[in-house]
């Protein structure tokens, strides 16, 4: 009887189990390219304050080729969504900016308002006084 | 009987060099006008930075917070491109 219990309760935590990663996978389908999250995480590209990725280290090709494509998708979206705020590319752009800037992880680039690359520490970023 | 006087060239115009303060005021002013155009050349040296010319300068704080909402739900509905 005290087996059947332990069983049952593996069984249970095994299947809750599963369903937790099975929940968790499309989180993770929507996240970053390995590629991106990469080169975020070392250093070689950051976050600029007009809300579009900036290459940090000296471009090679391939990082060009990632951080053109991500800006280009970036700026599909803050065109549309400006279109429905009614506001221009540029302050949709730069709001998405402050933000992005404030959601760097420690060792993330970012670009302070004088156009410096810093690393992000546990520090608040440097931030244009406009951002909210 | 001819008539010279009517059909000879007309004595070319005489040309006589300035005198007094005015010649030598301009005389003076010339000088120094060659002197600066070849001694005081003005050198202007490019800045070593790029100049960025700040587009979102006119961009208010209140626009910005007005979008924040709405950019946040964007980055986090986009998290493969942020």
């Amino acid at each position: 009887m005290n087996t059947k219990l332990i069983r049952r309760i593996a069984l249970g935590s095994a299947l809750a189990a599963m369903s937790l990663g099975s929940l968790a996978m499309p989180a993770h389908a929507q996240g970053r390219d390995p590629a991106y999250a990469a080169a975020r995480a070392n250093g070689q590209v950051g976050e600029k304050t007009d809300g579009y990725l900036g290459i940090v280290v000296s471009p090679t090709p391939a990082l060009e080729a990632l951080v053109s494509d991500i800006n280009i998708r970036r700026r599909a979206v803050y065109a549309e969504r400006a279109q429905a705020e009614g506001a221009t590319l540029e302050e949709y752009a730069l709001t998405a900016g402050c933000l992005a800037i404030a959601r760097t992880v420690p060792g993330e680039m970012y670009q302070a308002p004088d156009g410096s690359w810093q690393e992000r520490t546990s520090a608040p970023p440097l931030r244009d006084p406009r951002c909210p | 009987m001819t008539y010279a006087k009517l059909t000879s060239a007309a004595c070319p115009a005489h040309k006589e060099p300035m005198r007094g303060f005015a010649a030598m005021a301009i005389r003076g002013a010339m000088l120094a006008v060659g002197a600066v155009a070849l001694g005081g050349c003005i050198t202007v040296n490019a800045p070593s930075e790029p100049i960025v010319i700040e587009l979102n300068i006119n961009i208010t704080q209140e626009v910005i917070y007005r979008l924040a909402e709405d950019a946040g739900q964007t980055i986090e509905d986009n998290a493969d491109i942020f």
